[in-house]
């Protein structure tokens, strides 16, 4: 599965993108194990309100289901226009 | 989405002349606001290749469903802007102004904060991410 960053979460993480090998059931599940890797992921994961969530280029919520998911994205909330 | 600049008059021009049997064309666009005394070097803006295309289609899409709409059009830059330099534009056409203007302002609305966009401020000292507003959350409830 590719898990995606942007803006502020990336320049946390120091990265835009993972590939994870995971069995997390929800993004709730794999926001705990990227949360366990390192502090730098603990730290773009410390408030989930503060966060949203995309599963396959989809807007989605933090227990949404991942079964089947190629691709999940964490960003803030969007500012666009 | 692109990261070059475009030519707004030319553009509206040219999208009026493509809707044969609408009355009424309503353009908006947004531009690079500096700070409040100056000082804005430039304004980043990062999208989400893929999902963005995906998001603006599904927003016109809605619009075009609830208002008696012609062509939509949405232009939306990304990358390093200057202060004054045009971020987006969107175009409505419809044979009454009311839907061009409704749907225009729907549009913009859903822009805002559900397509994945994100704007960094960067001045001469710092940097910094435009936080989203609970009012462009709120706009979206009177939808």
């Amino acid at each position: 599965m590719d898990v995606l960053y942007f803006a502020w979460v990336r320049e946390r993480i120091g990265q835009p993108k993972d590939r994870i090998e995971t069995q997390a059931a929800t993004v709730r599940d794999l926001v705990e194990e990227l949360r366990a890797r390192e502090d730098r992921y603990a730290a773009a994961f410390s408030d989930l309100s503060a966060l949203r969530v995309a599963i396959d280029q989809e807007l989605s919520d933090f227990d949404a289901p991942l079964s089947g998911a190629r691709e999940v994205a964490f960003f803030p909330p969007m500012t666009g226009g | 989405m692109q990261e070059e600049p475009f030519d707004f008059g030319q553009e509206a021009a040219d999208f009026a002349a493509r809707q044969a049997g609408m009355g009424a064309v309503v353009t908006f666009s947004g531009i690079v606001r500096d700070l409040e005394g100056g000082g804005l070097q430039a304004m980043e803006i990062e999208h989400y290749p893929g999902m963005t295309e995906k998001a603006i289609a599904q927003i016109a899409e809605q619009a075009a469903a609830r208002w008696h709409t012609g062509d939509i059009l949405v232009i939306h830059r990304h990358g390093a802007l200057a202060p004054g330099e045009m971020i987006m534009m969107v175009a409505t056409a419809a044979p009454h102004r009311a839907d061009a203007f409704q749907a225009a302002e729907f549009l913009m609305d859903f822009l805002k904060s559900r397509a994945p966009f994100w704007k960094k401020e960067v001045t001469r000292d710092s940097t910094g991410w435009v936080a989203a507003k609970d009012a462009d959350e709120d706009a979206l409830a009177r939808w």
